[in-house]
């Protein structure tokens, strides 16, 4: 277990090091620049800014500079919000995301998975379908018409709790109904799906025949197996999850990471555009190897491979 | 039996638990208890790039930066005309080049330092800083020696015109006399900062001292900053250190920086908000129709335009881009399309800017326009290859375009071809000349018609359509140095009429601010430049 951790720790640098190097030449290809706005900035001052910022150097100088500050753990100065570091706004940004993704995700768990293991059980039952026409209709429903749904009927008709903001413990409940839906959707799909199908084998055959109970077998017996798709899914959703849903954020204006993400791109914020995407690339590669172990914990049979 | 009751307890419960949740219903709103508190809570657009009021360019950090910061003179509440600020009283020598600014003694830092000459001084010193490179820096380029100092020419700053005579007497010459130059006092790179602050986080002279976070931050302004939290919210409280605080009512302001026009609307809805920074267009016939006590439309000294590439066949030819200017129907796009208020622009200076109204006017005429086009070459449109119109990826843009697309089609038969671009391809698009036709936008930096003219100057960085006269160059030249204010717009007059006649532009409508405000918020003027001077405003519960 161990060498295999180690091996799959030392195969994430090469990663990360082509994500770095294709990312900053992929976002210096895109046309405009940080300091392109609508009033032109006189060419002398836009020489000095690129000069600050070491933008005058050449490229492949630059990409060398970036990496060696990457290895120092240093993303750079914002060239957008120009009095913080790329650092600063994603440990600002970062807790907030994490925060409304684990409530986002413990929505989606209870529900997803209750709602599939209940669906498997009583496949084609009223239940059945009920709890499947909701998820497909979560699915289908996308966050951007959800939240202000959500916003229209709980925040605005009866006053409950706010339409957006980040101050109380009850501004939590609307974003993290809207991103747990959505991936409660998914959850219950895949949980049905991996239910029935170890439900329908022989070792669950052989249990009921020996008499164990009804919750004997689907916690002991066919969990562990039926889990398998959901925890394939879970890794990069997580990631998905926790570094922020930019529309979930811009809906109910949460000062999270994920409204980063795509307006530094927006903005040309070069440092920001590389440091948001190697964070979630971190995020994603780690997630996806504990992923990989507990995968291996559940499915014996991928212990001799 | 016994399942019975259980059942109907089981209501009950359900019942108590709905009715707990209805009184939770009842609950204080933000603004309801802001009003008790004299908090005013104001949608900003987007998270400011910076407070340092040297490196920041926009009108969200402005409109933070006014309660922090006071310059030699301040905005009259009412139209924004120049009032004592720090300065209690000035002198303009009579050829109108040299200033001499009285500044009251008891002008205060929010750390207890008395605003000094010096102060000023030590602050244009480092505005001005080659290293510091401020993209406003040409704000300043009206006083002597500014602009070679700032480009690196000479490095003695006592040789700009600015000196300190004594601890509250600040003199400034200028270049040439500048009639509007009081009003440019009102921009934010006239502000003075706190040097000995800045020193303490980093070079002042460079980008980058940390100095703008909240518990380091002093400024003299009638607020200070409190709370900073990116993407979040920026407080700032009452001063206890203003030389005018008595006036000031509001005790806290908390700037909201919401980018999304519909989550701000939501969040105004809900008794966040007091006043929005502006109302999506789909949402302002709604609330004409049904709360016209919460809309405000004001007028904003800005036009929306299209820009011609003069250089490119056929757009080279005057002709043509009269024929286009004369067959759009400006009217029934702001009536029927905008419907924000918006007033159609047959001109490129907003009428009333500082007293300033073109005399040529635009006007439309499509037999004229036809025959235009015949005489160019292209009756009917005929023979004319598609234009493409450029413009940035925005909806309202798309509607703009396609309404005009429609009136060249059906007025002149010329095919036109719209194309959107992502905003800094469009940028880029725009500043290398790589179109037809593009949709483009000025707000006037400072309430004076040389905001909108000179950037049409041969090579002008805001020229962007390859247009040259110099007789136009001339006249821009001229005004800048004549003092008799009627004599000066004349002048304007003239080069606005060269401008109306070769239309490298095509004028389209002017800008109005259209936002969504309560009624409690007194002392909130319509201005041009929607700036609202926060010590006069305050919060009366009972008008709501």
């Amino acid at each position: 277990m161990f060498r295999f951790i180690a091996r799959r720790f030392l195969e994430t640098i090469p990663v990360l090091f082509v994500i770095a190097t294709v990312t900053f030449f992929m976002v210096r290809l895109a046309p405009g620049g940080p300091f392109t706005t609508e009033k032109s900035i006189p060419p002398e001052i836009q020489k000095k800014l690129e000069a600050f910022y070491g933008l005058n150097k050449p490229l492949f100088q630059q990409y060398l500079d970036y990496m060696g500050n990457l290895l120092k753990g240093d993303l750079g100065p914002s060239f957008k919000y120009a009095t913080w570091t790329v650092n600063e706004l994603i440990w600002s940004a970062f807790p907030v995301s994490l925060e409304l993704g684990c409530y986002g995700l413990a929505i989606a768990l209870v529900l997803g998975l209750g709602a599939g293991i209940l669906a498997s059980l009583r496949q084609n039952s009223a239940v059945d379908h009920v709890s499947m026409s909701l998820a497909m209709l979560g699915i289908c429903v996308p966050t951007f018409v959800m939240g202000p749904l959500l916003i229209l009927v709980f925040g605005l008709t009866l006053g409950w709790v706010n339409a957006s903001g980040w101050e109380s413990a009850r501004d939590r409940i609307l974003p993290s109904l809207t991103l747990g839906f959505f991936y409660a959707a998914y959850i219950a799909r895949l949980t049905r799906g991996g239910m029935l199908e170890v439900l329908n084998q022989d070792f669950i055959r052989t249990a009921r025949a020996k008499g164990a109970s009804g919750k004997r077998i689907i916690f002991r017996h066919a969990l562990k197996g039926g889990l398998l798709p959901v925890v394939a899914f879970l890794g990069p959703a997580i990631a998905g999850i926790i570094t922020g849903s930019f529309v979930v954020e811009t809906i109910f204006q949460v000062p999270g990471l994920g409204r980063f993400f795509v307006t530094a791109a927006f903005n040309r914020d070069y440092t920001m555009v590389l440091g948001t995407v190697l964070f979630y690339a971190v995020l994603i590669i780690s997630l996806n190897l504990v992923v990989d172990i507990v995968q291996v914990w559940l499915n014996p049979k991928l212990r001799f491979e | 039996m016994r399942r019975n009751r259980q059942k109907a307890r089981g209501w009950w419960l359900l019942l108590v638990f709905a009715l707990s949740l209805i009184g939770c219903g009842r609950r204080e709103t933000r603004v309801e208890a802001g009003d008790r508190e004299q908090i005013l809570y104001k949608g900003n657009g987007g998270e400011p790039q910076e407070l340092d009021p040297y490196v920041v360019t926009g009108v969200s950090e402005y409109h933070i930066l006014m309660s922090l910061f006071e310059g030699l003179v301040s905005e009259d509440p009412h139209d924004l005309h120049p009032v004592p600020g720090v300065a209690e009283r000035w002198d303009v020598s009579p050829d109108g080049k040299v200033y001499t600014f009285h500044l009251r003694n008891n002008a205060k830092w929010s750390n207890g330092d008395s605003v000094t000459a010096r102060d000023f001084l030590e602050s244009y010193k480092r505005m001005l800083a080659p290293t510091l490179a401020s993209e406003y820096s040409y704000m300043h380029f009206v006083v002597k020696n500014a602009q070679a100092y700032n480009e690196g020419k000479i490095t003695d700053f006592d040789q700009v015109g600015y000196k300190a005579l004594d601890d509250s007497t600040l003199q400034v010459t200028l270049e040439n006399s500048t009639p509007y130059f009081l009003s440019l006092l009102l921009h934010h790179s006239w502000f003075p900062v706190h040097l000995p602050t800045i020193r303490k986080y980093g070079d002042p002279y460079q980008r980058g001292s940390k100095w703008t976070r909240a518990g380091r931050f002093v400024g003299n302004g009638p607020f200070v900053l409190a709370k900073w939290r990116v993407n979040d919210v920026i407080v700032v409280k009452k001063s206890p250190t203003y030389w005018d605080r008595d006036r000031v009512r509001l005790n806290e302001i908390h700037f909201l920086p919401i980018e999304s026009g519909e989550t701000e609307e939501r969040a105004f809805r809900a008794g966040q908000l007091h006043v929005t920074e502006s109302l999506p267009l789909t949402k302002v016939d709604f609330y004409r129709k049904y709360y016209p006590q919460l809309l405000r439309i004001e007028p904003y000294l800005g036009t929306y335009f299209y820009r011609i590439n003069v250089t490119k066949p056929p757009l080279n030819d005057k002709r043509i881009r009269r024929a286009l200017a004369l067959t759009i129907d400006r009217e029934s796009l702001c009536a029927d399309v905008l419907r924000g208020g918006q007033l159609p622009a047959f001109c490129l200076t907003p009428p009333g800017t500082m007293g300033y109204t073109s005399h040529t006017q635009l006007h439309e005429d499509i037999a004229e326009a036809k025959r235009l086009l015949a005489e160019a070459g292209y009756p009917d449109g005929k023979g004319l290859p598609s234009i493409e119109l450029l413009y940035n990826t925005l909806e309202a843009h798309r509607i703009i375009a396609e309404s005009i697309q429609q009136m060249w089609k059906k007025n002149l038969g010329i095919d036109v071809h719209l194309v959107n671009e992502e905003w800094k391809v469009y940028l880029d698009s725009q500043r290398t000349l790589n179109f037809q036709i593009c949709r483009a936008s000025w707000i006037g930096d400072y309430n004076d018609p040389n905001t909108f003219l000179d950037m049409f100057v041969t090579g002008g960085g805001n020229n962007e359509t390859g247009w040259s006269n110099p007789e136009y160059d001339r006249l821009i030249a001229e005004a800048a140095r004549t003092i008799d204010p009627p004599k000066r717009l004349e002048v304007f007059q003239k080069a606005e009429a060269i401008l109306l006649d070769e239309l490298p532009i095509l004028p389209i409508y002017f800008y109005t601010h259209v936002a969504a405000q309560r009624p409690e918020v007194k002392g909130w003027y319509p201005t041009i430049l929607d700036n609202h001077p926060y010590k006069y405003l305050y919060l009366e519960p009972s008008a709501n």
